[in-house]
């Protein structure tokens, strides 16, 4: 309860304080709505959909980006982690790619593939896809090696291997590069549609900074702190979820 | 002798390999060499560039912005996590305030930033300050709440004061868990920088990317790329130098 009270003291004398500046004309700045204002402007921005269609949108990106990255992520990772002679020589090449901002490769992104979705999700799993190779490295070489004797007895195939042991096995290390990525997903959605792509919720709040709907940018900006807000949450809760689904199977 | 050739030579033989298979693909021409170059197109531009001094001015604007950015965000976050970490009263006060913000993707301030500074330098180092300030911070709050129950009880011992106990003893302590914070932050750094070049035409290499775009002068991006990569490898380097120097003393006591 202190922490609680503590804890809203802060944003409520700040809101409290600009809101009444801002009524008695000592703040008048052109670049500063004011709380009631944007409450206002959120509300019609949920009420009509806009927003709501822009969510869906940027959603759509990062999650077809993290699917991709998923996939080439835990493919190239089992397989460097099998292998580590294949990490040794790929390792420096990794490296020297790695830390190329995924940012900057949007105008050639753009060259490929135009503006839209895939233009977005190809930004995305070039981010995504580093932590979930590096975890799953990590997570295969993790495994203890008498279950991958036994694919060896059976003389399992590699697509069964993969699937009956493999990831099953090191999928609650996965698990924690697929949040990291997750999240890093829903920034880069967003910064590649405020700087280039005309869709989601970055291009409308930079759309509404154009159009000097000051309001509805701030309201936005609130927006998108609730939504990676409530995408952390998520991702705790299932987070743990799956552990346990894949720890039980174990 | 052996064991040297495989270490240094394979990788050396596959990125090589690598860089052949782009160069067969693209003299293939499957793709077009609009957005595919060769890479001796991409690094003839690189040489030139970088002979005529054009490049140098580039990386130079990207490698300031990144790295005045980045000490912006290091000092406010040093400053602000030793304050939440040491005292319960601005843990109390702050916290819930900065989980809110903290999701928000540093690039959707850009937006309001430009409303308040321009499309400046200010602006961009403001933007680059407030994404990269997160992992130092988080990093500082930790380092700083878990000093050693003992290191806080020689302090009042020693009669130190606040100020001496955050100085002498609470910073060395927090310090391993800082220069991790720095390091995530410096990538965080780059990414951004590039992101508010482009967005409001700063020059620096994000830019020159952005641009070699819109004139579709591929060899141009390429070169751009490779740079900006060779930048991110040497910055990430560097602190990983840093971190080796100022933690030797924490290797040697253990």
């Amino acid at each position: 309860m202190r922490r609680f009270l503590l804890g809203s003291i802060v944003p409520v004398l700040f809101l409290g304080l600009w809101e009444i500046s801002s009524r008695t004309g000592l703040l008048t700045l052109e670049s500063l709505s004011r709380p009631s204002d944007i409450l206002v402007a959120g509300i019609h921005g949920l009420l009509d959909g806009s927003l709501l269609l822009a969510t869906l949108q940027t959603c759509e990106a990062a999650l077809l980006g993290l699917a991709i990255a998923a996939v080439i992520g835990i493919l190239c990772g089992a397989m460097l982690g099998l292998l580590p002679m294949l990490e040794r020589i790929t390792g420096p090449t990794i490296e020297a790619l790695r830390p190329i901002p995924a940012i900057a490769f949007m105008p050639l992104a753009l060259m490929m593939f135009g503006f839209g979705v895939t233009l977005e999700a190809s930004i995305v799993a070039y981010a995504c896809v580093w932590p979930i190779l590096i975890v799953t490295v990590a997570a295969v070489r993790a495994i203890e090696p008498r279950l991958l004797d036994i694919a060896d007895v059976l003389e399992l195939p590699f697509w069964k291997r993969m699937l009956t042991i493999i990831l099953p096995a090191a999928f609650a290390r996965i698990n924690v590069g697929l949040r990291v990525a997750a999240a890093i997903s829903l920034v880069v959605a967003v910064t590649v549609e405020i700087v280039l792509d005309p869709r989601g919720l970055g291009y409308h709040l930079i759309l509404a900074s154009q159009e000097l709907k000051i309001g509805l940018m701030y309201a936005q900006l609130v927006w998108l702190c609730i939504l990676g807000y409530l995408l952390n949450a998520i991702l705790r809760n299932v987070g743990t979820g799956s552990f346990t689904l894949w720890g039980s199977a174990r | 002798m052996k064991q040297f050739a495989f270490t240094k030579l394979a990788p050396l033989a596959f990125a090589l390999a690598l860089i052949g298979l782009w160069q067969l693909l693209a003299d293939l021409r499957l793709i077009s060499p609009i957005f595919f170059p060769s890479p001796t197109r991409a690094f003839a531009v690189l040489e030139y560039r970088l002979a005529d001094g054009s490049l140098w001015v580039s990386l130079a604007g990207t490698s300031l912005r990144m790295v005045f950015g980045w000490a912006l965000a290091s000092v406010a976050g040093v400053i602000l996590g030793a304050a939440i970490g040491s005292s319960r009263l601005a843990r109390d006060l702050l916290d819930p305030t900065l989980e809110f913000i903290r999701p928000l993707p540093a690039s959707a301030v850009i937006p309001v930033a430009i409303l308040f500074l321009g499309l400046s330098n200010a602006m961009s180092l403001t933007v680059i300050a407030f994404g990269a300030v997160w992992p130092v911070l988080l990093a500082s709050v930790h380092g700083f709440s878990s000093v050693q129950r003992e290191l806080a009880d020689v302090s009042s011992v020693l009669g130190f004061g606040r100020r001496e106990f955050l100085q002498k003893i609470a910073l060395p302590s927090a310090l391993p868990d800082i220069i991790a914070g720095l390091r995530v932050s410096l990538a965080i750094a780059l990414i951004l920088t590039v992101v508010t070049e482009m967005q409001s035409s700063l020059p620096g290499l994000g830019w020159d990317i952005f641009f070699a775009q819109r004139s579709y002068r591929s060899a141009d991006l390429y070169a751009g790329l490779i740079l900006l990569g060779a930048l991110g490898f040497t910055a990430n380097h560097l602190i990983l130098l840093l971190e080796r120097r100022t933690l030797r003393w924490r290797t040697l006591r253990t």
